[in-house]
């Protein structure tokens, strides 16, 4: 019990937005990507510590649509990998 | 928070502004989609011209706004840009027209700044980079219909106040408060008070200025657009996307043929009893030849296409403004992928349909230089709509129309599409190779963000339509005229007897019989080689200068174009010719638009080189194997 928690609490410290479930909400927490693509993302509404909801995906999965203040922005998996999440 | 402060605060309560003088030249910035071309529309109205900034190709428009009190400003229209953070080609252009530093074009006077009012406080930041900037600027909240509609709303006068700028709420739609921009200008907009702006390049600081900003101004933001939400569920839907996005490419070439065909039939009309008329009117003479055989029946030929082309428009433009495109690239994505280029590619590309030199100045979007560099080598592939009339003309000669899939798709429009797909099939591959050896380089990240779906004003897609039909009619009126007129002296020296010589005889036919065993083994005779040449300015002056050709050629000149064409082409030869323009570089423009944006005459060099070779053994066997 103790330990499938433990397990359970870690993988959700480690959630990036790529994981994120359609339609559910998180908090963004840190982009760990090159400067140049992080500033732009931040300048989109990809801001640490401001809420974002992933919306829908395209037709095969890939890219997804994400949700940030107000706006819906497309992202493909292998980047929104690299924005870290977490729960509000 | 006051470490993030970069300007100081005097941010004293409303003052009566100063009155300033009333500025010359102002420059419309702001987000991307968020109205400035329909605002530049509603103020300059038609008196506007494209043109382009030395050095980059970056279109700007310039139009004259005429004030009440004889007051004349020049608008000028710039790219939509995210921030003035110089990192993209857009941006650069901006912050250099906003510095002065934009050769051959003065420094504005003043600045529009159009925000979409309905995310107002995301489009915050780039009003606090450009009221930085210390120009007398207006700021216009844009869509105020959307933001009424959908629940939200703003406190102008208390924005204006935080800002130090006035601010006005408008709809350039609708054109509700156009007029108070036009009084703003008109009075002279003053340079904003010193108020607390953040440091431009802390995101998150301006991030925080503008949630303040936001709050003060007592903004509420808008409902989320239900109707986008659904829509999307539609055009998104895992299986009903693909066949939507399908569908409406086909009914798009199935329109292209079958409505088209009245008016283009009317057009011809026209021009033939004009021809007429001028033929009577004029003497008979060598002058009578130059207008009605040469001028006339040239530049008709190209004309008469006109309503296809712009049909071809009309659908792009409304597919664009309803926000459908970046879906269709959101949906192209996994596919561009797959050749190594990414969804952002499938825009230009896309243009690329209508014509490649916007669709390579639209690359520019696309930040990765190697992606850039394919999407530019591979755009020409694309069934641009001035190998619209050749195709048109072929396939009407050569394949007779019946039903092929059902009533929905006839044998001739299938034709077409087949082109279409071969053109884009060329490109794929052609991306894979590119992608795969000289241009490798590392997967480039994907950002798009897709707009609300929108009803297409018909004031924009009307005034783009004009757009693009004055630029015809100007090349017709200028290169295909040009050519014209060479060909039809071409076609008449030397004389024979005070008489134009047959057209074997003449120089033009020297010519054609001179590249005849170039281009025997695909199929063509020396006329069809007259057209080869001239097409290299422009591959619908072919059909100008078939029809010069057979104009003048005694045997044909009673026979419509496309009964000549099929005595001088077997089917083979038709085929090949066809798909011989599908891949050959012919085109001036986008040959010096390619040299332009890649910098040096390398890229243009290989793109003619690979395709032309492309063009003639893919000719040269098909020709082989349908005789
Ligand atoms: N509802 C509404 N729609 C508008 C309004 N103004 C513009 N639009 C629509 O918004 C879309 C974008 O308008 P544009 O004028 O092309 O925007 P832009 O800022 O020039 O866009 P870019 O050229 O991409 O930077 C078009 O579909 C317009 O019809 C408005 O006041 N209300």
């Amino acid at each position: 019990m103790q330990l499938s928690f433990k397990a359970a609490s870690r993988k959700r410290q480690a959630a990036t937005l790529a994981d994120l479930p359609a339609g559910s909400e998180a908090v963004i927490d840190r982009l760990d990507l090159p400067e140049d693509l992080a500033s732009r993302l931040m300048e989109l509404g990809f801001i640490p510590g401001h809420p974002v909801a992933a919306a829908r995906n395209a037709p095969g999965g890939d890219p997804r649509v994400f949700r940030v203040e107000g706006a819906e922005i497309a992202l493909r998996r292998e980047t929104a990998r690299h924005i870290l999440i977490r729960k509000n | 928070m006051s470490s993030c402060h970069g300007s100081i605060g005097t941010a004293g309560l409303a003052k009566p502004p100063q009155v300033a003088a009333p500025q010359k030249l102002v420059a419309l910035i702001g987000p991307p989609n968020s109205g400035k071309t329909t605002l530049f529309n509603r103020l300059t109205g038609l008196r506007q011209k494209v043109a382009n900034f030395p050095g980059v190709t970056v279109e700007h428009h310039i139009g004259r706004a005429h004030l009440p009190g004889r007051h004349n400003v020049d608008i000028i229209d710039l790219p939509g840009i995210y921030s003035l953070n110089p990192r993209s080609e857009d941006e650069q252009v901006t912050y250099d027209v906003l510095h002065g530093r934009m050769p051959g074009l003065r420094r504005p006077d003043g600045v529009i700044l159009v925000l979409d009012s309905t995310s107002l406080q995301r489009h915050l930041p780039l009003a606090a980079a450009v009221l930085t900037l210390r120009l007398p600027t207006l700021v216009v909240l844009n869509m105020a219909d959307e933001l009424r509609e959908r629940g939200g709303g703003v406190d102008t006068e208390a924005l204006a106040n935080q800002l130090g700028a006035p601010v006005v709420l408008i709809s350039a739609a609708t054109g509700e408060g156009v007029k108070s921009v036009a009084q703003f200008l008109t009075g002279g907009i003053a340079v904003p008070r010193l108020v607390e702006l953040p440091v431009i390049q802390d995101v998150p600081a301006c991030r925080q200025w503008a949630r303040e900003v936001s709050r003060s101004a007592r903004y509420t933001h808008p409902a989320p657009p239900v109707w986008t939400q659904r829509l999307d569920a539609l055009f998104l839907h895992p299986l009903w996307g693909p066949l939507i996005f399908a569908v409406v490419v086909a009914a798009v070439f199935q329109s292209i043929f079958t409505w088209a065909r009245p008016l283009m039939d009317a057009v011809q009309a026209a021009i033939t009893a004009s021809g007429e008329m001028l033929r009577a009117a004029l003497p008979p003479g060598w002058l009578q030849s130059l207008a009605v055989d040469g001028v006339w029946s040239g530049v008709g030929a190209v004309v008469v296409f006109l309503p296809q082309i712009l049909l071809l428009f009309l659908f792009i433009s409304v597919l664009e403004d309803s926000g459908y495109l970046a879906r269709a690239a959101l949906i192209a994505d996994r596919t561009m992928a797959r050749v190594g280029l990414q969804g952002k590619s499938f825009i230009p590309l896309l243009s690329a349909y209508a014509c490649a030199v916007p669709a390579i100045m639209a690359t520019r979007t696309i930040e990765n230089r190697r992606d850039r560099i394919a999407t530019i080598l591979i755009a020409p592939f694309m069934t641009c709509s001035a190998r619209l009339p050749v195709y048109t003309l072929i396939i009407a000669a050569f394949i007779p129309e019946r039903p092929f899939l059902g009533p929905f798709l006839g044998t001739r429009a299938a034709a077409l599409l087949g082109l279409y797909l071969l053109g884009f099939l060329a490109a794929i591959a052609t991306a894979k190779i590119l992608k795969s050896s000289i241009l490798k380089s590392e997967r480039a990240p994907f950002v798009l963000e897709l707009p609300p779906y929108r009803m297409p004003t018909l004031s924009s897609v009307g005034l783009r339509l004009l757009d693009r039909a004055l630029a015809f009619l100007k090349r017709a009126g200028t290169v295909i005229l040009g050519i014209s007129i060479l060909l039809w002296i071409l076609a008449s020296v030397p004389p024979a007897d005070g008489q134009p010589p047959p057209i074997q005889h003449s120089l033009a036919g020297t010519l054609g019989r001179a590249i005849e065993p170039l281009i025997e083994p695909l199929g063509f005779n020396w006329k069809i080689g007259i057209g080869l040449i001239t097409s290299l300015a422009a591959r619908e002056v072919i059909v100008g200068t078939l029809g010069t050709i057979y104009g003048m050629d005694p045997d044909h000149n009673s026979a419509g174009l496309q009964q000549a064409l099929q005595k001088e082409l077997t089917f083979g030869g038709a085929v090949a010719l066809l798909v011989f323009f599908a891949f050959a570089m012919q085109c001036m423009s986008t040959l010096a638009v390619v040299r332009r944006e890649t910098g040096s005459w390398k890229w243009p060099a290989i793109q003619f080189l690979y395709m032309g070779a492309l063009a003639y053994a893919s000719a040269w066997a098909v020709h082989r194997l349908l005789g």
